[in-house]
């Protein structure tokens, strides 16, 4: 297929499958944590607001968990499938982290998903409450698990290699490697801003048809706070996590800064636009400041960075990918500061709910944080290569030994079904969230769940709106 | 004598996959026989028997695959690149189902038959790529210094094949069984009518694996016609005898609960006789459950939280079969 390799195809496998993925699970992280807040400040103030953004996210929340349920199921087997020599190698590191994951998971849906999507008639508000703080916690659990592999194969520490294989020797320095807490806290809020751009945009869109109750207006002020907040919290986060990765990946850092050689004793300077190429080992046209490189990175005026051609080049990670993919990152992340400053200056003047083109910019802003978690994880990730973990294994020693076709048949049907079967299921959520919060929503008992006999528990039973805009609802 | 790891986390996986086949087989059965059934109406019906516990019977097919993948890395390395194609097409059709299922209730009216298509071809593609990866695992795997040494096409082969085949008619029997434990009047009674012919090809289904698999496999063979294996292992092919009598006579008897028990039982016992033909080895036909098992601090590791959490979803899938029993009619309102 085009000309790639077994391998290419197997990663491009592997990125879009784990990339459909991603985007569910991340806005059920910001989700469940925004719910739990909304509910608890219901219990403290007792006003209906609240209540109604609760039950209209509630239902977004649960069909964003099926879905993640469903790609989640693929991702289980990918790694034997398509990465074997990974999974023999790196096995019993990598294999009991995603088995907590999977548990973790499921304790969450067997304990308090249901409770929590069905049950606030039921069993009593603090209960109820209760349930929603467990699986927002629960999420929080899960990320941990996930994170702590993922970390481990950018700064493995704790293991010790027996026979060619990894033996894990201190569970506590597996887990708590060094990349760890920095990558946790960065994906845990960039859930978050994901998520809360993602609900401003939906209030935005409502506001900007000439829809305006309060629930709209309190969604599109709580998601600002958050950016206003949390969006320059982000940028710290991430400037701790690039000090972290250039001590632990030089060359990923070298290569996310298009940086290929130092000249002694002078500064690296900042690449802020360029052409890493290479083959020709240069970046081109590149607009530089000098200095600010060191500055950021060294906190010093004359230290420089790691240059890419200090490593062989079979050992460089592609430049000229990663060095954008980080550009689109931080750009969207100035982007969402920005848009925090602006939405402070609108509440000052009081224009935050009328300025069409403030309330433009949110709308546009609605995928902002999941565009930067892709890129960001674009730039980790393919900043990693040539190795799949750092050091210990090279990405192309990884690989199962499939051929070209076996890849392209597999590859082609991934793409296919995903597009269409997720692409129903995105609809299904702009489509909730083309309805708006409606006042009083869920005040009777929900249809279904728990402690009313012969009614589903399911996540996306949940939301019982029909698939297509319009229609009389069709259900059975 | 210390915790024998390897033993106790072959027992969690096969006890997980077992409870994905007799769970996920009778909804992925109704998923097959859809076709049979145009009317919507009944078709509202079938779906809504498994509507409330689908999504967590597939739990255990993720729970088996992160169980293997943390216990015995290397079989989860090795037998899932070995059965690569036969498992994509199988996760794809799982995918396109389990979705079908959610969108068919929100579907318009004159929609709904894209989704019923896709729940057909999904159970259709899912259950029989199952039972090729299952054929294709009991004719063994080439492993040569730790990786697949075969082919990408091995899989298409008799012996699979029939195999996906033959998991056809286990799991279309399951969803007619438990369709006539759950549904009523002239749905039931044409359940009843279909049980038979299925009843009795699943029994030439099993009488052809049963010659089939050790002519060809020469180790399965010596395991269970030498002395004094044949005398204990003579049980199960007889109550396989007498689970399909007693089948076709409460089938007969328009019983209702009583063939779903038995079909249970079916599934039971052929899997036990899989268990005692590949035993210890969990690559087929050469590497056993200990040259798999991963360092035991990895094992205990797992185990704690599988120890914690596999009970909470055990009593959980309990109280929702529970809350779900009885009989479903047609328009209730509930999906």
């Amino acid at each position: 297929m085009f000309g790639w390799e077994a391998l290419d195809l197997a990663r491009i496998q592997f990125a879009f499958t784990v990339s459909f993925h991603i985007l569910f699970p991340a806005i059920t992280i910001g989700l469940a944590s925004y719910l739990a807040v909304l509910e608890g400040l219901w219990l403290k103030t007792r006003e209906q607001v609240y209540l109604d953004l609760y039950h209209f996210w509630l239902k977004i929340f649960a069909v964003n968990f099926g879905m993640g349920v469903v790609s989640g199921i693929v991702m289980a087997y990918q790694f034997g499938t398509n990465w074997s020599n990974f999974s023999t190698f790196a096995g019993s590191v990598t294999g009991p982290l995603l088995a907590y994951e999977v548990l973790t998971a499921f304790f969450l849906e067997a304990g308090f998903l249901g409770v929590m999507l069905f049950g606030l008639n039921r069993v009593g508000p603090g209960l109820h409450f209760f349930a929603t703080l467990m699986v927002a916690i629960g999420t929080l659990i899960s990320t941990f698990w996930i994170l702590a592999s993922n970390s481990w194969m950018h700064t493995p520490q704790g293991h010790a290699i027996v026979d060619g294989k990894v033996i894990p020797v201190d569970w506590l320095a597996v887990i708590f490697n060094p990349s760890f807490p920095y990558r946790l806290l960065h994906m845990a809020v960039a859930a978050y801003l994901a998520t809360a751009f993602f609900v401003g945009a939906s209030a935005a869109w409502h506001l900007l048809h000439g829809h305006d109750n309060p629930a709209l207006r309190k969604m599109l002020s709580m998601a600002m706070w958050m950016a206003l907040l949390v969006a320059p919290l982000q940028a710290v986060i991430g400037d701790f996590h690039g000090l972290n990765t250039l001590k632990h990946q030089p060359a990923k850092i070298a290569a996310i800064e298009g940086h290929w050689e130092n000249r002694a004793g002078e500064p690296t300077p900042l690449i802020l636009v360029g052409w890493p190429d290479m083959q020709r080992e240069e970046t081109r046209f590149a607009v530089e400041i000098p200095v600010l490189g060191s500055l950021i990175l060294k906190h010093s005026l004359s230290e420089p960075i790691p240059a890419l051609k200090e490593f062989a080049p079979q050992d460089r990670p592609n430049s000229t990918v990663v060095f954008w993919t980080f550009r689109i990152m931080v750009g969207l992340g100035l982007l969402m500061i920005a848009t925090g400053l602006w939405s402070l200056w609108l509440r000052r003047s009081g224009g935050l709910y009328q300025s069409r083109r403030f309330l433009r910019m949110a709308l546009l802003m609605g995928p902002s944080g999941l565009l930067a978690i892709l890129a960001g994880w674009f730039t980790t990730e393919i900043g990693r290569q040539p190795w799949v973990v750092h050091g210990l294994l090279r990405t192309r020693d990884a690989v199962s030994a499939h051929g070209v076709t076996e890849m392209s048949i597999s590859l082609a049907l991934f793409v296919v079904v995903y597009l269409a079967v997720f692409g129903v299921g995105f609809g299904y959520v702009l489509h909730l969230v083309h309805k708006g919060p409606q006042t009083d929503e869920g005040r009777e008992p929900a249809h279904g769940g728990a402690g009313r006999p012969r009614t589903p528990a399911r996540p996306l039973s949940a939301p019982e709106e029909g698939l297509d805009e319009g229609a009389p609802s069709a259900r059975s | 004598m210390g915790i024998d790891l390897p033993l106790i986390w072959a027992v969690i996986i096969s006890f997980g996959v077992m409870m994905y086949v007799v769970m996920d087989g009778f909804d992925l059965g109704i998923g097959m026989l859809y076709p049979f059934f145009k009317d919507a109406g009944d078709r509202d019906v079938m779906m809504n028997t498994v509507a409330p516990v689908w999504d967590g019977n597939e739990t255990w097919l993720v729970l088996g695959g992160a169980g293997l993948f943390a216990a015995f890395p290397l079989a989860y390395a090795v037998v899932l690149s070995a059965l690569y194609l036969p498992l994509v097409f199988m996760l794809i059709g799982l995918v396109f189902r389990g979705v079908a299922f959610e969108f068919r209730f929100k579907a318009r009216e004159e929609r709904r038959h894209i989704w019923d298509k896709a729940f057909i071809g999904g159970s259709l593609a899912a259950t029989f790529f199952q039972g090729v990866v299952l054929g294709a695992f009991i004719e063994g795997i080439p492993v040569v210094d730790g990786r697949f040494a075969g082919a990408a096409l091995d899989w298409l082969a008799p012996f699979p094949l029939f195999c996906g085949l033959g998991l056809v008619v286990a799991y279309s029997l399951l969803g007619c069984t438990w369709l006539i434990m759950k549904t009523e009047g002239p749905l039931q009674r044409r359940m009843h009518t279909l049980a038979r012919p299925l009843a009795l090809a699943l029994l030439a289904v099993i009488g052809i694996l049963s010659l089939w698999t050790p002519l060809a496999h020469e180790a399965i063979a010596r395991r269970w016609f030498s002395l004094p294996n044949l005398i204990w292992f003579l049980p199960v092919p007889l109550l396989v005898l007498l689970s399909i009598r007693a089948l076709l006579r409460s089938v007969a008897n328009d019983d209702q609960v009583r063939p779903f028990l038995l079909t249970l039982a079916l599934v039971f016992l052929g899997y036990s006789g899989l268990i005692i033909s590949l035993w210890p080895n969990i690559i087929p036909p050469s590497i056993s459950l200990r040259d798999a098992a991963a360092p035991p601090q990895s094992q205990g590791f797992a185990l704690v939280g599988a120890l914690l959490i596999i009970p909470v979803i055990l009593g959980y899938t309990a109280w929702s079969y529970y809350v779900f029993r009885g009989k479903v009619r047609h328009g209730e309102g509930y999906h």
